[in-house]
């Protein structure tokens, strides 16, 4: 693989002395679309927080996170404001927060265009209406004068994808972007972003709980649990060959769409708390497998092609 | 005999547009009938704003429709907040979303169990007691978190809590208004799957509301699917998501993420579910829909019958239905 976008290594976070991450290897390359997957406090969140400096001064951040070569964690903040919202930019799950309510939208994009590409008021301006224009919003020379809640959830997340794109970042974060929205809008947003992303180049990191939007998305998939990424693979291959006994779980758990219906193989028990957590793999409580083995941090095993999993049963986990 | 019957049913609300704006009438539910047998689950399905939740609403006796009728075992509703109506209460419950925000912060989880035996008068304290206990254990609560208060618990184990609750005083149904969105995958499976085994166990019947079809094919024997305030399509969950007849049934299923290959290929609706205030005339998907003729525009296609059961409201479902051949 040529040289990553960016590269994190080791990254840890502890808040107040309690681990969120523990020990995060992750590469993005140029242009590339890599999915987050975990449940809730699993710390996918948290990584691309931590690695852009926007946690709160408890957390205790080690490790690397490099951005071409460049190493973020502990950067001046005048760096960290050139990346954020510059190179690297962020959408949330909830754009009707992440808006400034008394603040028309356009003035909202106009101010990061000022911001990260020096624009003057009148340029600024008709960038914003090329932007709204590219995420789709009716009527952009109206729309630009209205205010948050004058519009739909769906049409609000557009706005913060334009917002995004107005620094023109080299890779985009978005944090569950779909989850507050309707089906049929949900279904927009994806489209849209599949659709900017080839068309910019950007590369996408998508964060979700949904295995089904992530597989529809990403190339690549990375499985999170309990602060660690416990098996990484590409789309297809993870889906058809779910290899560490959580991913197959997760798959278990979600109801069919076809077929005839069967019970949902729930996984027992739940997450463990960061301060209840079992020595060695984090899954262990809740797996079928897990004997004394389990006991030891498990290392990662390459299956294949860029297919890895962190469980000492692997062997056993493929042949059933 | 119907459980529950819903007939006509529609819910008129006045809102102003503005604080000095003209008052304008708007149907969050719009002429909608179904019934519901004991042990049997109806699933509604919408986006934000179709009526799901005030379907719901109606169908447990909250809010009397504004025309139409409910009947439960056969009677009417009683007027609410009347002696009837709190008696009907032992009979009927309600499950929400956010177990958390249904919850007392300030009781423990057994006495919130308790609570409805103690106001229905059911049982005395020591039968209460056993009985809170019996319930822990339907739920998969642990004895010792009976003395535990909401914030102690974990999502999922408040929802549980929610619904030992609701079955306290052993109800013929339950309207559950998204019981599980707000989960976690792995906690969303074991919820779903202890519903299933309660109603089993118990023969209640559900009225289970949700956005997210793939748990609504899970749990449902029946399936209504709803826009601005009507019943688009309804029948068997297997057949209507294997081959969904109505347009709008057609997108919101092919917009499914799934892992894996895709079945039916994507379609992606252009712009936002119409204000239910300023309905479009005739079918008010028309706006929206992909195979619109002039008729949809002018003319509300009723709930029509088809010969496998289903019930389609789309002037195009017959040329469509032949097509599936």
């Amino acid at each position: 693989m040529a040289e990553p976008l960016v590269r994190i290594r080791g990254l840890d976070v502890k808040f107040n002395g309690l681990p969120a991450l523990r020990g995060i290897d992750l590469d993005i390359g140029k242009g590339e679309a890599v999915g987050l997957v975990g449940e809730s406090g699993c710390g996918k969140s948290v990584t691309w927080l931590a690695a852009l400096g926007l946690l709160p001064k408890k957390a205790a951040v080690s490790g690397s996170v490099t951005l071409d070569g460049a190493e973020l964690l502990g950067a001046a903040p005048a760096v960290l404001d050139d990346v954020r919202g510059g190179r690297v930019a962020m959408i949330f799950q909830d754009p009707a927060t992440a808006l400034n309510p008394v603040q028309t939208v356009g003035r909202q994009v106009c101010e990061a265009l000022t911001l990260h590409r020096g624009m003057d008021d009148a340029a600024a301006r008709a960038e914003t209406r090329r932007l709204f224009e590219m995420v789709g919003i009716p009527n952009p020379a109206q729309r630009i004068d209205v205010y948050p809640h004058e519009m739909s959830g769906g049409q609000n997340q557009r706005v913060m994808i334009a917002m995004a794109l107005a620094g023109q970042p080299e890779l985009l974060v978005a944090d569950e972007p779909t989850t507050a929205l309707d089906a049929t809008i949900q279904a927009q947003i994806l489209d849209l972003l599949r659709r900017l992303q080839a068309e910019t180049g950007m590369a996408l990191v998508l964060i979700s709980h949904d295995l089904g939007v992530v597989a529809d998305m990403c190339s690549r998939v990375c499985v999170m649990y309990a602060g660690r990424i416990v098996e990484q693979a590409p789309s297809e291959e993870l889906f058809a060959r779910p290899a560490h006994p959580y991913t197959q779980g997760l798959l278990g758990a979600l109801p069919d769409m076809v077929g005839p219906r069967r019970r949902l193989s729930a996984i027992p028990g739940g997450v463990p708390e960061p301060w209840n957590l079992p020595p060695g793999c984090a899954f262990a409580p809740r797996c079928e497998r897990a004997d004394g083995a389990c006991a030891v941090m498990p290392p990662f095993q390459a299956l294949g092609r860029d297919h890895d999993a962190a469980c000492v049963h692997l062997n056993e986990a493929v042949a059933a | 005999m119907s459980l529950l019957d819903v007939t006509d049913a529609a819910q008129i609300y006045t809102t102003r547009r503005g604080l000095f704006g003209r008052p304008v009438k708007v149907r969050a539910v719009d002429g909608i009938s179904f019934s519901v047998q004991p042990g049997r689950t109806l699933g509604v399905v919408g986006e934000s704003g179709c009526g799901k939740s005030t379907t719901g609403r109606m169908a447990l006796g909250l809010e009397r429709p504004s025309e139409g009728s409910v009947t439960f075992e056969g009677a009417a509703m009683p007027v609410p907040r009347s002696a009837e109506w709190r008696d009907m209460r032992a009979k009927m419950q309600l499950v929400f979303q956010d177990p958390l925000g249904a919850m007392d912060r300030r009781l423990t989880i057994a006495q919130q169990i308790e609570e409805p035996l103690v106001i229905h008068r059911i049982g005395n304290a020591a039968e209460r007691k056993e009985r809170v206990a019996a319930l822990l254990v339907d739920v998969g609560l642990r004895p010792d978190h009976a003395a535990r208060h909401p914030h102690e618990l974990s999502g999922g184990q408040r929802q549980r809590a929610v619904l030992a609750r609701a079955l306290a005083t052993n109800p013929k149904l339950l309207v559950c208004d998204e019981p599980v969105s707000a989960l976690d995958v792995s906690i969303q499976a074991q919820v779903v799957n202890m519903l299933t085994d309660l109603q089993v166990a118990r023969g209640i019947a559900m009225v289970f509301i949700s956005h997210d079809l793939k748990v609504v094919r899970q749990v449902s024997h029946e399936v209504a699917v709803m826009y601005l305030g009507r019943i688009v399509e309804q029948g068997d969950p297997e057949a209507l998501f294997a081959d969904p007849a109505h347009p709008y049934t057609r997108a919101l299923v092919s917009a499914i993420p799934v892992p894996g290959p895709r079945r039916i290929p994507r379609i992606v609706l252009t712009g936002d579910p119409p204000n239910p205030a300023d309905r479009p005339s005739g079918c008010a998907f028309h706006t929206r829909c992909p195979v619109a003729i002039a008729r949809c525009k002018a003319e509300v296609p009723a709930l029509r019958h088809f010969d496998d059961g289903r019930k389609i409201a789309c002037h195009l479902a017959d040329a469509q239905t032949k097509v599936a051949e």
